[in-house]
């Protein structure tokens, strides 16, 4: 015992490390800091060295700096706006508000359909109907391995050679499709139908308690009280009663066909219609596999113990796989809805008025090339990140709680 | 009891499961008939399959024209074959026949394009050549940049008795090749440096810088960065100096690149068991062998599956080019239908561009797949 400790070498061991840095090589954190200095102060220097050149680039150029263009009048026509917008009066800046709005609604109703799609395909290429999941898997195949941008462009050309107006094709009376894109007929907005709406939202959210009402009590005894007649009430009765009480309005505006353009009746336009049928269908074939690959991963256990219990194939994907498989599903989807937001961008190369091809436009038209593109980039990262944000808390509320 | 057996065998009733056990009859009753509503399935897909199958042959093969004649008065092409056949429910391939060299080739000068279509093979070549397992080896690098070289060499020209030409007269097919090659060879060295990084303790401002790096670039699109490349690139550099199109494009896509390489590379990484990285500290090894000799060999190959998955979806994203005027495959494509006797017959190339894009894409899925199998087999093991 005593030996070890009078063993000179290892005293000198045994000292306790040194709390401050020694100012040598052999030390790693002395190492550490001096890398890190290097390779920062290199960064810096190189960034320094490309602020300099624009600077005197942009000088040389006569170039403007700054945002003040937002405030100036934008003069670009805008097809498609969600808020009024009038090339001769409206700014920049109200410009690109129009675009952020339109790449939003393209994100929106590309990740809602191509949920809905993908999921669907995905159960189907599982289905034990040989046809039915073969020629999911040939979908899933042939569509994700096409580019993006193709897929556009091929959908944009075939609508483009759709009949022109004077000979639409009536889909439904007062549904014609033409060459400039889809015509429905549009309900002419009344009291009572924000009145309508507003019963509808107060009947979801009574259909929601009493749900939640029921979950109680089937905790507490056993067995589930039935929901269906106070949903029917709040959802289908009070909406409708309250509709009628005000006058029961029902009129549609129908679009009709003149010369060269329709009039009246709500449009959508070829170049959205084309954007959206090759977001989803592209996107659509990875949503798949991923559902695909989540149902998967659920071990077969359970649908046997699903199936020991009597449970029907329906009730036993919807209240036991699923839900299971959701835990896989989550983390690679919330990456397809961020690629969905990023490729709406695509929009530029068919000419639907989303926020690049609008920022496009104005820095053709300023020649403020850095402002703009640091405008595209704030606005897609904000969208990024909102996205990664409620994917993630959406993901720890249905994480698996391990007690 | 032997003659129990004959007996049964012989009875119709011991003959007729045999036919309902295996057989076409009874595989069909299993996967296509199994229930009422399979049936109706089947039969409702079957109907549809047919009708559209049908439709679809006929529009290609039956009704379509494969050539057309020249017109003696104009020299030019005649297509008036071709808008009978479209009025009659026909595909115009001739719009290919005549215009398949631009569509591949672009604007390369008409007599050189061979030096384009080695290229192609090249490439071919050093991706099958990538693909097999014996020729992973160190030398495997040398191969790689010995053939881009060639490349470079075959499309510049101005040597060997080549005649120089301009890189904006370059297009088609090689410039997708190109594009995505060269840029995953470029940024794959980055990915490592990059993943490193991020994984890295002891040095936090560099993991700052890389995790800043990898979730900018992750949270904008594409596009963005190829404008970044196409108008604001001009305005970094020193007076005098202007790097071409297609270079200020492939640093965009190296850039891009770089980053999903980088987190497929770290989830390499993360995927090695800890002992590894123990074992070769307990070795006294320094930083870089470490990963050099120990940790890297082993995380790459196991990501090597998602590595080429990542690769397919570069291969298509340098379609995103196109947004910036650069002549790849897909440019060519959509100028050839510009010409004005071929404009109406946009979707016959559309569907030749996408056939070139999908044999590439989905040979590479087909090889990742088998490797998957592969590597998970050894593991089991």
């Amino acid at each position: 015992m005593s030996s070890t400790s009078t063993d000179p070498r290892m005293a000198g061991s045994r000292k306790a490390p040194s709390k401050g840095i020694s100012l040598s090589w052999s030390d790693p954190r002395f190492r550490a800091i001096v890398w890190q200095v290097l390779i920062v102060g290199l960064l810096a220097a190189g960034l320094w060295y490309l602020i300099s050149n624009t600077a005197a680039n942009l000088e040389q150029r006569r170039i403007a700096t700054g945002f003040d263009f937002l405030g100036t009048v934008a003069g670009i026509p805008i097809g498609e706006h969600l808020v009024p917008y009038d090339p001769a009066v409206n700014t920049y800046g109200r410009a690109v508000l129009v675009g952020i709005l339109n790449t939003l609604l393209v994100t929106v109703v590309g990740v809602v359909l191509i949920t809905v799609l993908g999921t669907a395909i995905g159960i189907a290429s599982l289905s034990g109907n040989w046809l039915l999941s073969r020629l999911c898997m040939v979908y899933v195949e042939v569509m994700r391995d096409i580019p993006l941008l193709l897929h556009l462009l091929f959908w944009y050309a075939i609508l483009l050679t759709l009949p022109t107006v004077r000979e639409a094709m009536m889909l439904a009376p007062g549904v014609f499709l033409s060459n400039s894109g889809l015509k429905v007929p549009l309900l002419v907005w009344e009291p009572a139908h924000s009145g309508f709406m507003l019963a509808l939202a107060a009947g979801a959210i009574a259909t929601w308690l009493a749900g939640r009402r029921a979950t109680r009590v089937q905790h507490a005894t056993g067995v589930r009280p039935a929901t269906w007649p106070v949903a029917l009430l709040a959802l289908l009765v009070l909406p409708v009663a309250v509709w009628a009480l005000m006058g029961a309005p029902f009129t549609l505006e129908m679009p009709t066909k003149g010369r060269f353009r329709f009039t009246g009746g709500g449009s959508i336009s070829p170049e959205f219609m084309a954007l959206m049928i090759g977001l989803v269908l592209y996107h659509a074939a990875f949503a798949a596999e991923i559902v695909r690959s989540g149902i998967l991963s659920v071990p077969s256990g359970q649908w046997e113990a699903g199936g020991a219990l009597g449970l029907k194939r329906g009730t036993l994907l919807r209240q036991i796989v699923l839900p299971q498989a959701l835990r896989v599903i989550i983390p690679p989807m919330t990456s397809t809805y961020l690629g969905i937001a990023k490729n709406s961008s695509l929009a530029v190369a068919i000419g639907y008025p989303d926020l690049v091809s609008i920022v496009n436009t104005m820095l053709n038209q300023t020649g403020q090339a850095i402002e703009g593109i640091a405008v595209i980039m704030a606005v897609y990262l904000t969208i990024s990140l909102s996205i990664s944000l409620f994917m993630n808390w959406y993901n720890a509320r249905i994480a698996l709680v391990e007690r | 009891m032997g003659t129990t057996t004959t007996t049964h065998a012989s009875t119709p009733a011991r003959a007729q499961p045999a036919l309902l056990v295996a057989g076409p009859i009874a595989w069909a009753r299993a996967n296509l008939f199994n229930s009422v509503w399979s049936s109706l399935v089947t039969l409702a897909l079957a109907y549809f399959l047919i009708k559209y199958a049908v439709s679809l042959v006929d529009w290609a093969f039956i009704k379509s024209v494969w050539t057309v004649p020249t017109d003696p008065a104009t020299g030019r092409l005649d297509p008036t074959a071709c808008r009978q056949a479209k009025a009659d429910g026909g595909a115009c391939w001739a719009v290919i026949w005549d215009r398949y060299r631009f569509i591949l080739f672009g604007r390369y000068p008409f007599d050189e394009q061979w030096r384009p279509a080695i290229v192609i093979v090249l490439f071919l070549g050093l991706f099958v050549v990538s693909a097999m397992r014996r020729f992973w080896r160190k030398e495997l690098a040398l191969i790689w940049v010995a053939t881009l070289t060639a490349i470079f060499v075959l499309m510049w020209g101005g040597v060997f008795g080549m005649r120089y030409v301009a890189q904006d007269e370059w297009g088609g097919l090689p410039i997708t090749l190109i594009l995505s090659t060269f840029g995953l060879a470029c940024a794959f060295p980055i990915a490592v440096l990059v993943a490193l990084g991020r994984r890295s303790t002891d040095l936090p401002a560099v993991k700052l810088l890389c995790v800043v790096y990898i979730e900018v670039i992750r949270g904008v699109p594409l596009i963005s960065l190829l404008f970044m490349a196409s108008v604001m690139f001009p305005l970094f550099m020193p007076e005098g100096l202007n790097p071409d199109k297609l270079l200020r494009a492939q640093v965009a896509i190296i850039l891009f690149a770089a980053v999903y390489l980088a987190e497929v590379i770290r989830g390499g990484l993360q995927a090695l068991p800890k002992g590894q990285y123990e074992a070769a500290d307990a070795l006294g090894l320094s930083y870089w062998r470490k990963m050099g000799l120990v940790i890297l060999p082993q995380a790459l190959r196991l990501v090597i599956p998602p590595l080429v998955n990542t690769f397919i979806g570069f291969f298509k994203d340098t379609s995103l080019v196109l947004i910036i005027g650069i002549f790849d495959l897909l440019t060519s494509g959509k100028i050839a239908v510009t010409e004005p006797i071929w404009q109406a017959f946009s979707t016959e190339v559309y569907i030749m561009l996408g056939l070139i894009y999908f044999c590439f894409c989905f040979s590479m899925a087909r090889y990742s797949r088998g490797l998957e199998r592969e590597f998970s087999k050894s593991v089991r093991r």
